[in-house]
């Protein structure tokens, strides 16, 4: 069952060949094998998801419909709010913290009938590209557990990788959906920015940031994102624009489309990474696209934009976190005392880095320099993606420069580890949507096609991925054969 | 930095900080090569949407402090406020 797809198992659940619970169950139980090598989760709620699917059970027998998901286990990034749950954001400072309500997004995910199973590890506050930056441990990549999954959205991947959910939720901010959907041999998009509602995603840069699926293939991701997508009163950047019916656009094909390549961004690429990528757009040029070479020329400032617009954001952001509300607090002989030593006994390394250089980025006498220049080059390259997308439909370009690399490499370098998401942040500095979809491995790892469309136009980058998965279904590929036989890719 | 920041950093962990924030700043330094004349500083962000300002049910005083750290009636409870130096 493990193999199936959301929307495989979706016929299966109505015509009742497959019980909510035992589907379920099936989950939990792999859960349970895997994670003492995975660790993809932070929390598990079994006993109220069998509830849950005990309830969605006696809906579908007494033949009333529960909605899209009905009965489909789904995990959720632990920067999600569901009530009654513990919301750590993967830090020290928020183990104690459970939201009082529920984000926007579990509330869509609940009335469609999902169950959620729990809450996926992440890099602390969804700051970086391994989750290794989690405070509580890092997740293994079930393909190789020498390495790392990617990040921010790493637990997720991973949680959709190795079979133990269908569908979970990711939050990217510089491409942490994409990334380890690409190291992890799954799909995942980024939606436009204002598709899909934040409320109750505990925010990081709030001008970058979406919440967006990750799933086996392309048609579950665009299931998912039409259930996500909507306009929410509860945020105000989220856009009130009918909701496509993802999946019935997904047929379409790519048949006359043209697809532009940033050539020279990509200069410098690993031979393998490539030829993957060679054999990826070959075969969309054999389902009818045309390939047109387009210049970014801005699009290798993307990067260091971010690294100063990202922490900005967040220094701003994380000052909420000060001990007096909730969460973590570390006393001291006054209010300023106890939140500096709050903070600095509840944040990691990298969160504490971040927020020194948004202060540094954001003071005065720096402020010029730094942030007003960074939000300059935000424009220019949001007007080099513009003019890009007026010539050609749609982008490709890899997810990812390499595959995923072992635990522990790039822990020491903290530039090293950000440069991991040059393909990835320029989607987000322009408000883009993006996909992932794995193409060939490399060096036996996955890999991920990067498509990137027009604001609103998922339903194109979807019927993208969906022809390049219909001539080479690499999403097929199983990694768990290895984790059984106990041997190590 | 890390003052106003409101972080207390111990003299190895502010050395290291410092290093590597340097490197950082190094990096993005390369910023100084585009040329940005005329350029606007706007942010892509499309547009804001309005709602009407109606009374809400708000979420009781008992689940919202029920993660408080400290807590005194109705009131999150905090240390006494002094001057800084």
């Amino acid at each position: 069952m493990h193999r199936l797809a959301a929307h495989q198992l979706l016929p299966r659940l109505r015509d009742r060949q497959l019980r909510a619970r035992d589907l379920l169950e099936q989950a939990l139980g792999r859960i349970g094998r895997l994670e003492p090598t995975l660790h993809a989760f932070l929390h598990l709620q079994a006993d109220q998801a069998r509830a849950q699917a005990d309830r969605i059970d006696a809906e579908l027998d007494a033949g009333r419909d529960p909605g899209p998901l009905a009965g489909l286990p789904v995990a959720l990034k632990d920067n999600l709010c569901l009530q009654g749950m513990p919301t750590t954001c993967g830090s020290r400072i928020l183990e104690s913290f459970v939201p009082p309500y529920d984000a926007t997004v579990v509330r869509r995910l609940q009335a469609a009938g999902a169950i959620v199973v729990g809450k996926t590890n992440l890099d602390e506050f969804a700051m970086g590209s391994s989750t290794e930056n989690s405070a509580f441990g890092p997740t293994r990549n079930p393909w190789d557990p020498g390495r790392v999954p990617g990040g921010s959205s790493g637990g997720s991947a991973v949680a959709v990788a190795a079979g133990m959910v269908p569908l979970a939720l990711g939050s990217d901010t510089g491409g942490s959906i994409r990334q380890p959907a690409a190291f992890c041999g799954v799909c995942g998009l980024k939606p436009t920015y204002g598709r899909v509602s934040r409320h109750g995603l505990v925010a990081f840069a709030s001008s970058l940031d979406q919440v967006g699926p990750l799933a086996r293939d392309v048609r579950d991701c665009a299931l998912l994102l039409g259930v996500l997508a909507g306009h929410d009163p509860l945020d105000s950047t989220c856009e009130d624009r009918p909701v496509p019916d993802y999946p019935a656009l997904l047929e379409r094909g790519v048949e006359g489309l043209r697809l532009g390549i940033p050539r020279a961004f990509l200069q410098g690429l690993e031979p393998e990474m490539a030829t993957s990528f060679e054999e990826a757009t070959e075969a969309l040029v054999g389902c009818g696209a045309r390939l047109v070479d387009v210049d970014l020329p801005h699009l290798e400032y993307a990067l260091p934009a971010y690294y100063i617009l990202a922490p900005a954001e967040a220094s701003s952001n994380l000052a909420r976190f000060d001990g007096v509300r909730y969460g973590l607090r570390v006393s001291g002989p006054d209010v300023a005392a106890m939140m500096r030593r709050t903070r600095a006994a509840g944040f990691g390394a990298e969160v504490k880095r971040r927020i020194v250089l948004g202060t540094y980025t954001l003071s005065a006498g720096y402020h010029e320099a730094y942030y007003s220049r960074a939000q300059k080059v935000r424009s220019v390259v949001s007007r080099d993606f513009q003019e890009a997308l007026a010539r050609v439909d749609l982008l490709v370009l890899p997810t990812t420069p390499i595959p995923a690399f072992p635990l522990g490499e790039k822990t020491a370098d903290p530039l090293d580890m950000y440069l991991s998401d040059v393909y990835t942040v320029g989607v987000n500095l322009a408000g883009l949507p993006g996909l992932s979809v794995p193409m060939a491995p490399v060096r036996g790892l996955p890999a991920g096609l990067q498509v990137i469309g027009r604001a609103w136009d998922e339903g194109r980058l979807l019927a993208c991925g969906q022809a390049l998965q219909s001539v080479r279904p690499y999403h097929l590929a199983q990694p768990q054969a290895a984790l059984f036989d106990g041997g190590m890719a | 930095m890390a003052r106003l920041a409101r972080l207390d950093l111990q003299p190895d962990e502010r050395e290291r900080l410092a290093l590597q924030l340097g490197l950082v700043l190094e990096y993005v330094g390369r910023l100084a090569e585009v040329d940005l004349e005329g350029v606007q500083p706007d942010v892509p962000v499309r547009t804001n949407v309005f709602r009407e300002d109606q009374p809400d049910r708000p979420l009781s005083p008992e689940a919202v402090l029920a993660n408080a750290p400290a807590r005194q009636g109705d009131y999150f409870r905090i240390p006494r406020i002094l001057e800084e130096d």
